[in-house]
């Protein structure tokens, strides 16, 4: 019998670690217990991009689009909408923005201004059937290339569509697939990077389960331009469902021969592997990354030379991210000319970011570039929770920088955000409000970064580490003025002198916050005052005349610290507090405060 | 698969599979499926549809299930809105209607008034 219902579930990793398994298997079960089920197909998808919502099911034809549902919700679906067609309300997903609750997946203001061509298939095809992916136009680029392109021509194409890489560095794809193919060493390589190491990014992970025979189709024709037969990806094992389906899809691909021997029937051969990596922050780097491909430690070197003249086993080699393949397809599907329309002169295209940290709308976007950060985290991020203020976001994860209030005007693009001392990275946005240290979110990443540091050059593994002991010194309550002169000398030096990107980027954190918050770093030093409340050594929280005695500090407080009749204001001991700051985030109108002026005028009387 | 035409065609019949997912504007088929709908035996008909219209390849056709429609008496009820917004009710449909409504209303564009609730006698 022909389905009159699809339903799709996300099976990203974020939906699957809240049961979305369990619920595919649960609606199997009582449709078929009903007897409806084969009159519904059951689909699990990629991202849906909403994770903050999730688990995330999407009822067709109807486009309902239900947030937050549980094991326990789906006999209720089953026999409410599933039969009679009646959508269950309550699970309806609600607009963010003004509560209101929608009905249709159209409707959600976070997809109103997003454009989705990376992802343009995640969240829509199921990820483990070729055929889906098939019919929404997938290979057809491929069999284009070879039947009607020379490798020149798709190499041209690739330069003029202006397509820059989405991994970080953002240097023009069509340029470097052009290095590659000037060698005439007749075994080359084509890898795909997909070492997603960022604290918070998820953006290749998800087109990895969303749609994986976007990242197979595009190196293929990676490989027919530059000449190559072998492709690797370099996939971190801790993304097992990843990895699981880049094996099936690739399966798939031989099995209909659009991987393999004589593709298309033009002569051109291409196959692919999968080596899995285990999970180390430097392997994001090209020449690690080979290494570790070899089987050697994943530790970078000096380049030149450059992969695209000795590469992979020293043959030459092309190395592009997930995101960046994603995009190739489409190139050659609606012509270079298109896709340099998007985005702004200098940066073409879209652009995928992972929203996290304080904001309403935890996920996965894809904006065209040119969109400001404004619009991303007001708009489509539904702005901050809580009536907190907005402080700054972070971009570029380890790599990046603060960006302050006074630049979210700025539209987005690869060359705007260095300006303004971060970088693009691979695309992970953590946003900030006010009850964030700046100085703890730099030695939060660089506490990773010293981490993940290599050991291969000194700058990085001795620099960042005095680095980090700075900063700890500084939260601790230790620090001096001339600590923060050391710091920024220090991690000038340590961004000149490392040996591969991991190190020079590495102080780019402390660097910008130390250039944008420094009188938080003076509160630190000079007043022995975490602002924010967050290094307890040097917090002191109080109750300000704000106070409306509401009592939800009192139960908040883990120690019982806090005292204060109903409707009177309360009073903290501070004898007691351990400076957890549950009464701070408790606190309905922001009345416990942390602030110097409050803290000095405590000490003094 | 050997040439760009077997992919093509690979393509265009997946993508029927897929044509619920991706569908704007068209014509609209509502089944009605309140209680007294599916009693009538609403859901034959409704999966009849589908088959139908798969079978004559119509394309641009969303068919979707509502609650009830209010004339419970006159069960399984169908409303098709075409793409110029005019709608017709087709009331007391069996499975052997289907046939019919698809190769009149929906190929050939003809409304069967036989049919129609605002022609059946009260």
């Amino acid at each position: 019998m022909l389905e009159r219902m699809q339903i799709l579930i996300c099976g990203g990793t974020n939906c699957l670690s809240s049961h979305s398994k369990e619920i595919r298997a649960e609606f199997d079960k009582v449709l078929t217990e009903t007897g409806l089920r084969n009159e519904v197909q059951l689909v699990m998808t990629g991202c849906f991009g909403l994770c903050d919502k999730g688990p995330v099911v999407i009822v067709y034809p109807d486009e309902t689009f239900y947030s937050h549902v549980s094991v326990a919700d789906v006999r209720e679906l089953c026999e409410e909408h599933v039969l009679k067609g009646r959508p269950v309300g309550r699970l309806i997903v609600k607009d963010p923005i003004d509560k209101q609750k929608i009905k249709n997946f159209g409707e959600l203001k976070f997809y109103a201004k997003q454009k989705r061509i990376a992802l343009r298939n995640c969240g829509n095809i199921n990820p483990l059937d070729i055929n889906e992916y098939i019919a929404r136009d997938g290979y057809l680029a491929l069999g284009k290339c070879l039947t009607e392109l020379k490798p020149l021509e798709v190499i041209d194409w690739m330069k003029r569509s202006g397509l820059r890489g989405r991994g970080g560095g953002g240097f023009p794809t069509g340029q470097k697939w052009e290095f590659a193919s000037k060698s005439n060493d007749p075994i080359k390589y084509v890898i795909c990077n997909a070492d997603e190491g960022d604290p918070g990014a998820f953006m290749d992970r998800a087109v990895l389960e969303g749609d994986p025979h976007s990242v197979l189709e595009a190196m293929a024709i990676c490989g027919y331009a530059i000449g190559a037969k072998q492709g690797y990806i370099y996939c971190r094992a801790e993304y097992p469902v990843a990895v699981e389906r880049l094996n099936n899809a690739i399966k798939q691909a031989r099995e209909y021969n659009l991987l393999g021997k004589n593709i298309f029937n033009s002569g051109f051969e291409f196959d692919i592997e999968v080596r899995l990596g285990a999970g180390a922050f430097v392997c994001g780097e090209e020449t690690a990354l080979m290494a570790s491909i070899e089987g050697q430690r994943g530790m970078p070197r000096l380049k030149p030379p450059f992969p695209a003249v000795k590469g992979l086993w020293g043959h030459p080699t092309n190395v592009n991210n997930v995101e960046t393949f994603a995009n190739v397809p489409v190139v050659y599907l609606k012509g270079p000319d298109w896709f340099k329309a998007i985005g702004t002169a200098k940066s073409s295209g879209t652009k995928v970011f992972a929203l996290g940290g304080k904001i309403a709308n935890t996920g996965l976007l894809e904006v065209p570039m040119g969109t400001t950060l404004r619009e991303v985290i007001f708009d489509i991020g539904g702005g901050i929770p809580n009536k907190r203020k907005f402080k700054a976001v972070q971009t570029g994860g380890p790599s990046g920088g603060c960006i302050t209030e006074k630049s979210l005007d700025t539209p987005i693009d690869f060359d705007n955000l260095i300006a303004l001392g971060s970088m693009m990275g691979s695309g992970g946005m953590i946003v900030m409000d006010e009850d964030n240290c700046m100085v703890d979110v730099a030695r939060f990443y660089l506490d990773f970064t010293v981490d993940e540091s290599c050991g291969k050059c000194t700058p990085c593994r001795e620099g960042t580490r005095r680095m980090l002991d700075i900063l700890n010194k500084i939260c601790r309550g230790d620090g001096t003025m001339e600590d923060l002169d050391t710091l920024e000398s220090l991690g000038n030096m340590v961004k000149d002198t490392s040996l591969c990107g991991l190190g020079q980027t590495a102080p780019n954190p402390v660097l910008s916050t130390l250039k944008h918050f420094r009188e938080e770093y003076i509160a630190h030093v000079v007043d022995k005052v975490c602002p924010a409340g967050v290094c307890p050594n040097l917090t002191n929280f109080i109750i300000t005349d704000k106070c409306i005695g509401c009592t939800k500090c009192v139960k908040n407080c883990p120690v019982g610290a806090i005292t204060g009749k109903v409707k009177q204001k309360h009073t903290i001991d501070l004898e007691k507090c351990i400076r957890c700051g549950a009464c701070k985030k408790a606190c309905p109108v922001n009345a416990i405060s942390s602030k110097p002026e409050d803290w000095k005028a405590i000490v003094n009387g | 698969m050997k040439s760009l035409e077997d992919l093509k065609k690979l393509r265009d019949q997946s993508l029927k599979n897929m044509q619920m997912r991706h569908q704007v504007g068209g014509t609209r088929i509502q089944v009605g499926m309140g209680t007294c709908g599916i009693a009538a035996g609403a859901r034959p008909v409704l999966n009849k549809f589908v088959e139908e219209i798969k079978e004559h390849e119509l394309k641009n056709i969303v068919i979707t299930q509502v609650g009830c429609m209010g004339e419970c008496a006159f069960e399984p009820i169908v409303e098709i809105v075409d793409y110029d917004g005019t709608s017709s009710i087709y009331c007391k449909v069996t499975e052997r209607m289907v046939n019919e409504i698809v190769e009149e209303h929906l190929v050939n564009h003809k409304r069967l008034d036989r049919y129609l609730l605002s022609s059946v006698k009260r």
